[in-house]
Order: structure tokens, then sequence, then C-alpha cells
């Protein structure tokens, strides 16, 4: 494992991103989106990690990421995403959603369109206009899902000037993180520990579904959803627990592993390599999981000793479909904890990480000591 | 109380008219507040809005630059990993570790130095620029008496090696030498490029005698004439005795070898030797360490320092830490022959030479405009146990106190507080309490923020000191502002604050009366445990689950479950009308739901609330009667009651019959 390369950037960085690369394109990941927080003056800035250090003399900066260009942004960055290549959604503290454009020709940022109050408080009681923050986007083209402090869920779409579609008081707590699930459905996370699947063909403000565990409500901060298993979903609680949900099944997760110490502030899954999964929390630690489903399934049962029966039955059912290459190794539950490796990436952990991205074999996060992590060598 | 060290700085506000010397001020934490005041005896009854400002004085100008704020951030790392150390390691392992991190420390000032050097050359105008050049300076003194340190107190340089680190330490921080070389080696003709000499003096000032030499060797190419003495002059600066650092010679054996070599330097000179060219002579001279000839060349030298150093290489080379003192303040001396104006930088120096720290930090706190070099330097220090002795007369240790200036600092800063956090954390005695004070101050606009800051607290169990509770409170009553039930019962059962949890409910129960439905299901639906938290939280589950039941046809656990409501005491008094009222569409239903016991025990519920009687006080039930149409309510479910009560015995009688 190469060393990360560090870059103290004088801002708190709460986002990070990967510039998508044209799909089928054998381009690695050259371009991130970062996002800074709490400062007086926040950016949205872009970042290029091409080999700027090469046509440098003295050679030793080789890597090293520079600044392409960057934006003001009104209140905190809270959540970053790329809606296609020269788009970017950014949610604010203030409510505010915008998007950037990106021009690659002369390396600047614009402002291409804002939803100046997409999250604020309304409603009786309460003062006429006040906002709320933003917490979490999702994007697919061109359909845009914000969620925030308010409870509000918005559809917005990249060309319509209005919100699409707006579900007030969508959740009694603050939503904290969404992703798309099956086109029309997302999926939220809330602060009480509940997921909801939303269907925007059905009408009404009432979510389809509702997942929610009994016994200690751990407050969920981030949800990602396995790239090829679209039922497969994993997220990171208070506590630093990870959970791997299965959305079809019941209303508890398949499995719940002790993580970090803090909060787990945002899990991704590999894109093209969903075994590995990646966490960071506010403890300050940057985690690589692997699950590999190479162990043979009679060996682990034999060192389980068959412990118990609904263990048995899984790994029969799992037999059963072996000719269904696609059953997630994040599912299969008891013996999961014996087949997950973790390394941990950051060496000397301090201040929280607040954000990481992976793509190909490069991976960048941002903390709250104000440095950016890069590595482009995540598998070797 | 000591005596003040210097005069205070005066700074002007801009836009405060001092004139009028009528100024009134409030500290902060790391703000002042400042503003005109108007008191005039003779006008008061007339009210003029003559300051209409209020300044903000913030005194920590260094955290707003943006480039500092790497070196903020990055010591900050090398600080806590330095603080682990404490625990782990102990004897020579520690003292490597000690200087490695010292080492640290010193390439992070020079990274920050190196970029604003680069923002200097590359500012437009010659303001900033000169701006940043001054920073460049500052820094740049930093880390030549934070070097000078590591050398002296850290790495605790015994005789002999000593003066091999000086060397470097002067080389490192008189870096000219090393462009000219790159110019004049660089030119056609090495040899009579205009600053040749100069070069070749500078490096043996440096004592860089092989480069020195292979300099030589080119004058002697070029010049025939001279190349004998060339000749001579490299073969004495190659035989030069010096201790290396793999070499395991005495210092005895270091110091005949060095004594019988400046003996047959000497005897050249005598001779002769490099009378015919004044460049060699007077090279020669320096290496012997002759004070005139060193003097003569103050333009190569720079500073006092350096003489000091060459000095001590070419006359004392094994000279011990403990003559350092006397040999640094004659070099000053007759470097500055006389001219008493020293710099604070020299004063600096001077106190490191005698091995006063405290000094040394003193002078430091005094020059620097931020504690963020003393903090760190006292700290690491503090480290190598020199400072055990010393006691404050205010506040606790040197070092701790030098850390709570320091964060305090931080915490005033918009962004850099969380630094802060672990400064406080690593002072024992008043760090815990500053950081309870700092910490409440933050402001909360985000609940992302909050989270933070709660972890914070949690992490250092400050829940006795009511922080946590107190963070908490305020998101709830944000989230009550802004009709956010759910999420402020959400962080009253974060806080675990009855008081506040059974407000919310009240809120919530009203809600009901006036709207007839309940919001929030999703959270109220799933409280588990926390429903416990307060009495009324508890009626606001359980009534919401008799609602469920309701719904799901379950008349007889409903009703049961509404009738314990009002028995148990759990319902407010002020609610039970409605739970009554409740309860009438159960007694309507076809089949008999309340038992004639369950009868009875809703009527005397019913009576308790008409009748008036105050058993808890609550004045609610004075006002029913007043109101007629409450009036029909009772009447009402009197005849209800009556009705059931009937069909009850009835029933109850005939199946006992049957």
């Amino acid at each position: 494992m190469k060393a990360m390369c560090a870059k103290f950037v004088s801002q708190k960085i709460s986002k990070t991103r990967w510039r998508p690369v044209p799909p089928g394109s054998l381009q690695t990941a050259e371009t991130f989106a970062t996002g800074s927080w709490d400062n007086e003056e926040n950016y949205v800035s872009l970042w290029s990690i091409g080999d700027f250090g090469n046509l440098d003399s003295d050679g030793g900066f080789e890597g090293d990421h520079q600044l392409l260009c960057d934006i003001r942004h009104d209140g905190d960055v809270m959540d970053l995403q790329f809606l296609d290549q020269e788009r970017i959604v950014a949610a604010s503290s203030t409510g505010c959603v915008t998007i950037f454009l990106y021009h690659q020709n002369n390396q600047t940022l614009s402002v291409s369109h804002q939803w100046t109050t997409a999250h604020c408080h309304t409603g009786p009681g309460s003062p006429s206009y006040s906002s709320a923050p933003c917490t979490g986007v999702a994007c697919n083209n061109p359909e845009i899902v914000t969620v925030g402090e308010d409870g509000r869920i918005n559809l917005f779409r990249a060309d319509h000037k209005e919100a699409v579609r707006t579900i007030d008081n969508a959740d009694s707590s603050t939503l904290h993180a969404v992703t798309f699930l099956r086109t029309p459905e997302i999926l939220t996370a809330n602060s009480i520990g509940q997921l909801k699947i939303w269907d925007f063909r059905q009408p009404g403000n009432e979510p389809s579904h509702i997942l929610s565990p009994t016994g200690d409500r751990v407050p969920l901060h981030c949800v990602d959803r396995h790239p090829n298993q679209q039922h497969v979903v994993a997220t990171g609680g208070q506590d630093g627990t990870l959970s791997i949900w299965d959305v079809r099944l019941g209303t508890m997760p398949v499995s719940l592993l002790k993580a970090h110490e803090a909060e787990m502030w945002e899990v991704h899954f590999h894109p093209s390599n969903p075994d590995h999964l990646f966490t960071c929390s506010e403890d300050g630690s940057l985690w690589h999981w692997v699950s590999s489903t190479d162990v043979p399934e009679k060996s682990s049962l034999f060192h389980q000793g068959g412990r118990n029966s609904t263990f048995l039955s899984h790994s029969i059912s799992n037999q059963a479909n072996v000719h269904q290459p696609l059953k997630s190794s994040w599912l299969s539950t008891d013996s999961a904890k014996d087949r997950i490796e973790i390394t941990s990436l950051l060496p000397n952990r301090t201040l929280s990480v607040n954000s990481l991205d992976v793509l190909g074999s490069c991976l960048v996060c941002g903390t709250d000591a104000e440095a950016i992590y890069v590595t482009r060598q995540l598998f070797s | 109380m000591e005596e003040v060290d210097g005069e205070p700085i005066i700074t002007l506000i801009p836009g405060v008219n001092s004139k009028k010397k009528q100024l009134c001020f409030d500290w902060g934490p790391g703000e002042m507040l400042v503003c005109e005041t108007l008191f005039n005896k003779k006008e008061k009854s007339e009210v003029v809005p003559s300051c209409p400002s209020i300044y903000i004085i913030r005194k920590n100008e260094d955290f707003y630059c943006r480039i500092l704020r790497k070196l903020f951030n990055e010591s900050h790392g090398i600080f806590v990993g330095l603080q682990r150390i404490e625990e782990e390691l102990t004897g020579k392992s520690r003292k490597a570790e000690l200087v490695r991190v010292s080492k640290n420390y010193r390439s992070v000032i020079r990274a920050c130095m190196e970029e604003m050097s680069q923002v200097a050359i590359a500012a437009k105008d010659p303001a900033t620029s000169s701006l940043f050049n001054n920073q460049v300076a500052i820094l740049s003194a930093m880390e030549l008496v934070w070097n000078l340190c590591e050398i002296l107190f850290i790495e605790v340089t015994p005789a002999g090696p000593l003066l091999l680190h000086l060397l470097d330490w002067v080389r490192l921080h008189v870096c000219e030498v090393d462009t000219w070389s790159a110019e004049v080696l660089g030119s056609e003709n090495p040899s009579k490029h205009e600053s040749f000499w100069n070069l070749v003096t500078a490096l043996v000032l440096q004592g860089r005698l092989d480069e020195a030499r292979q300099m030589l060797s080119k004058e002697a190419d070029a010049n025939p004439a001279s190349a004998g003495m060339c000749r001579v002059l490299g073969d004495l600066m190659r035989t030069m005795p010096i201790l290396s650092p793999g070499n395991t010679q005495t210092l005895t054996e270091l110091e005949l070898k060095w004594q019988h070599w400046h003996e047959e330097c000497e005897r050249h000179l005598q001779d002769g030797t490099f009378a015919p060219s004044g460049h060699l002579e007077s090279l020669c001279k320096i290496m012997l360490g002759d004070e005139k000839a060193l003097l003569e060349q103050k333009q190569q030298l720079s500073n006092w320092y350096h003489f000091l150093v060459t000095r001590l290489l070419y006359s004392h080379p094994t000279v011990k830490p403990t003559e350092l003192h006397f040999y640094a303040q004659s070099s000053l001396d007759r470097f500055l022959e006389g001219d008493s104006s020293s710099e604070p930088l020299d004063n600096i120096l001077m106190a490191a030479f005698e091995f006063d720290i405290h000094q040394v930090i003193k002078e430091c706190s005094i020059v620097l405009s931020n504690w963020w070099f003393v903090a760190h330097l006292t700290d690491l220090l503090d480290h190598c146990k020199l400072l055990q002795s010393h006691n404050l007369y205010f506040g606790s240790n040197m070092r701790e106190f030098l850390l709570l200036e320091y964060a305090s600092g931080l915490f005033a800063h918009h962004s850099l507080w969380q630094l802060g956090v672990d400064y406080f954390d690593h002072c024992p005695e008043l760090g815990r309490v500053s950081l309870e004070l700092h910490i409440e101050r933050i402001p909360l606009n985000t609940e992302q923020k909050a989270l933070k800051v709660l972890r914070i607290c949690e992490q250092r169990k400050m829940t006795e000191q009511g922080k946590v509770r107190s963070i908490c409170k305020i998101l709830a009553m944000k989230a009550v502002r802004n009709n956010r039930l759910g999420s402020a019962l959400s962080w009253s059962i974060r806080a675990k604050d009855a008081a506040f949890a059974t407000l919310v409910s009240d809120r919530f129960l009203k809600d009901y009366c006036e709207r007839g439905c309940f919001s929030d299901l999703d959270l109220i639906d799933n409280l588990g445990p926390a429903m416990m938290l307060s009495d009324r939280l508890t009626f606001l589950g359980k009534y919401r689950e008799f609602h469920r039941l309701y719904g799901e046809q379950r008349f007889v656990d409903g009703a049961s479950l509404l009738l314990s409501l009002m028995t148990s005491q759990i319902a407010p008094r002020s609610f039970w009308m409605t739970l009554l009222t409740d309860a009438l569409p159960l007694l309507e239903q076809k089949q008999v739901i309340f038992s004639a016991e369950q009868t009875y025990e809703l009527m005397r519920c019913l009576e308790d609330l008409t009748t008036g009687r105050p058993v808890h006080g609550e004045p609610d039930a004075q006002g029913l009667q007043d109101d007629d149409i409450e009036t029909t309510k009772v009447e009402m479910l009197r005849l209800a009651l009556a009705r059931n009560l009937a069909r009850a015995i009835i029933k109850e009688g005939s199946l006992e019959g049957s």
C-alpha cells in the first residue's frame, strides 16, 4: 500500500468527490471537487492529480494535487455531487442548492442554476422564513434529490426552474442522507435510525416502506447502495457502526459491524469492485473493508462448528443459488465477520475525516485538519 | 508583580475617534469589543446616537493568514503525536524521537516559509510583497532559534560534535553561498568571475573546505603562477583534523592533531608561503582563526553568530557547551563593535547560548505576534524534562500557560477552534475548565457542527457539567421555534432532558387537540425505551398506542389502555376530558367493551373531574363548568356510561349465569 499524499489547503474540507470519467473510457480519475465548511468564506474547488510533478525540476512533489479553480459558496458545503462531467451540485447550510458549471477550456467554475430556498422552516408558529441546512444530495441525471434538516425532500430537474416534486415534513427528524435505489425510488436515512423508501410514482406524502430497527435508535449519517445489487444498502451510524441492509427483507439490518469510535460520516462501495467498501469517521480514521467470497462455504461452516441453525440454512440457500454469482458477499450473516478484512488507510489519526470518494484505483478524502489525502494505488 | 518587560504597543483602531478619549470596552476570550461612549453630564436629557459602531478587536491577526493556517494545522498533528510519545518511550529512543519531532516542526516552518516567499514573489503590488517578505523573515528567525534550541537543549550535543552541529546550523541559515556557487560555477571561466574569491572565502568561513579546495584547483588550472600556493593551501584544507561522526578518536587525540595542524598553518604564514597572493594569505589567516582577518569579512559573515561559529571552528574546535556563552558574548561585542543596539533576535540567541531557556521563551514571547512558536517550543522542551522547576506565580506552569494562551486564540477563530481542543486536553490543570468555557461559545449553525461539538464533550465526559445537555437544549429550542417538534423531541431524548421532553410532549398533545391528528408518527411510534424519559412522554406514547389499537379495531385492549392512563395518573388532568371523549365511541359500540367495573372507574374519573376537586391543584377543572359545550359533553358521557353500565351488567350477569 503506497502512502497517501497529503496536502494542507487552509480550509476544513467537508466533501470530496471524483469527477466521473466518460462511461466506457479507459481514463483514470484525475480531477476531483472539494467543498469547505465552517469558514468565513467557503469554496467549491476543483483539483487535478495530473502529473504536474514531473514537469517540476525538483521532482519532489510528484503526485501532489494542484488547484485548478474555485468559486465562493454561500454557507457550509454540506454535500457535493457530480451531475455529469461538467456540472456539480452543491448543498448549502443556508438551504440553497446550486449547480456549478465547470468550464474545462478556461478552467473556471460558474453558477449555472440555484434554488435558493430549497430547504426552509415553514408552518404555523415558525418565523415567516428561516432557512434550514440542506444535508444531502443525490443525482441521477437529470434528476436531483435533496434532503434537509427541515425534513423535506425535493425533487429537482436540472432543466426545470421550480422543484418537480416537494414532500414537506417527509420526516419528523433531520434527514441526513439520500440515495437513489431504483430509478423512481429513493432511500433516505434519518436521525432516529430509520431508512425510508420513497417512490415518486406514488402520490401522497408517505414513504412506500420504512425500515426501522427496534431498540436503540442510532442516528444514521450516511447511506450507499451496492452498485450492482440494488437491494443491498450500507449505512453508517452515529456510534460508528456499519450496517448492511437488504431492503427487500424485514426492517432490521442484515449485519451490524462495530467499526469506528465516533460518527461514520461516509460509506462507499467501490463502484466497479463492490466487494471493497470504504468508510470514514469523526474519530479521524479511514477504513478499507474487503469482503471475500473466495472462502469455501463448507470450511467456514466447520470453523463455526455449526453454531446455529440459521447460519446453516443460510449457507444452504447460498449453495442452492450457486449459479447466481451475484449473491452479495455482504449479505452473508454470521460468518461475515470471519471473512471481512479491514485495513486502516491513514497513518496517524487526529481530526475528523469528513468525506471520501473512490474511483478506479484512486481514493480521495478530506479532513477537519484542513488536509486532502489522495492515493492512486489503492489495490497495489 | 514583575516589572513590565517592554512598553506596550499602541494599536490605533481605524474609525474610532480617540481624541474624544471616551471609549468603553469589554474583553472576550480572544477578542475585545470597543465602542465610543458619550459621557456628558450636562446634556443628560439629550439622546444623540453619536457612537454608531461597535468594533471587534482581534488580537491574533496571524490566525487569519491563509498560509500560516497550514502551519497551525500541520503542527497540531505533530503536537498530538508528541503527547503520545510521552507514555511509550524511554531512554535513548526517546531522545531520538524528540529530535525527530523537533525536526518535523522545523520542516513545517520551512515549508510555510517557502510558500510565503513564493507568494511574496508572485505578489503584484509592493505593499503585499513586503508584507509577505516580512513574514518570511519572522518565520526564518523562528526556525533559526528553534534549530539552535534543538542543538543545545534537545540533542544536548557534547563538545566536538557540537561544533559540527553549529556549522550545519549556520550553513542552513546563511544560504546565499549556494546561489553564488551555482552562479560562479555556471559561468564560462569560474576563476575569473568577479565573485570567485568572495565565494571561496565564504566557503572557508562556513568550513566547507572540500568545496573550497575544488575552487582552488580551478584557480590553479587557470593561473599556473599560483598553482603551487594553491596546492599548499589545498593540502592544509585537506589535512585539517575534524571529528567525523563514525570516528572513534577521543577529543584529546583530536586536540593534539589539531594543534599540530594549526602550527603548520602558522609556519606557512610566517614563512610567507602565500605572500604573493593577498587572497590566499587572507584565507590562511581565516583558517588560523585570526580575528582581524575574520572581521574583515563582515560582509560575508553577515551576522555575529556566523562569526562566532567560524571563530570557534578555527580556534576552539572542541568547545564545550558550557563555554559557548563566553565566546558568544565576545563575538557579539566584537562584531557589533560597541554598537549597542542589539536586535531582539540577538538577545534570544544569546540567551540560548547562555542556556537560559526561560529567557529564550520570554524574549520570544515579547517579540512574536502569536503564541504558536513559544507554546510548541516550550511543550517540546518540557517533554525533554528541562522546565520542571519553573512555576509561575499565576495559573499553572509555563508550558500550560502558553498552551492555554495559544489554544484560546485558536478557539476565538471561527474555523480553527477544533485544533484548540487537543491543546486544552494536554493541559492537566486548567485545560478542562478552559475547554468547558470555550466550547459553549461555539456557534451551532448546523446540526452536523453541533454533533461535532457534542462528540467533543461526550468524549471528554462532560455530561456531568451539563455541557451536553445545554447543547442539546439549544438545538431542541431551535427546533421548537421552527415548529420541528419531532426533531426537538429527538434532541431532548439525546440530552435525557425530562423537563424539555415534557414541554415538547405537551406541544404534541396541544397540536393533537387542535388538529385531531398526530404529526411525526414515525418518531412517536418508535420511541422504545426512550418513552420512559418523562411521564408526559410516556403518556404521549401510550396515548398514540391507544389510537393505533383503535384504528386496528382492537377495542378491548384500547379501552383498558385508555382507562389505565387515567387511573395510573399518567395522563395530565387537563387531558382527561379528551380521554373520556375518546371513550365515547367505544361506549357506543354494539358489543360491550368496558366491563361493569371499568365503567365504574370511568364514572369515578368523570365525577372527579366535574366536581372540581382540585386533587393536584390543577385549575382547569374549574373552567369546565362555565362552558356550555363542556356541560353537554359531560351529559352525553354520563348517559353513555349509564347505558354501557346497564349493558355490561346484563352481559356479565348472563355470561356468569350460562
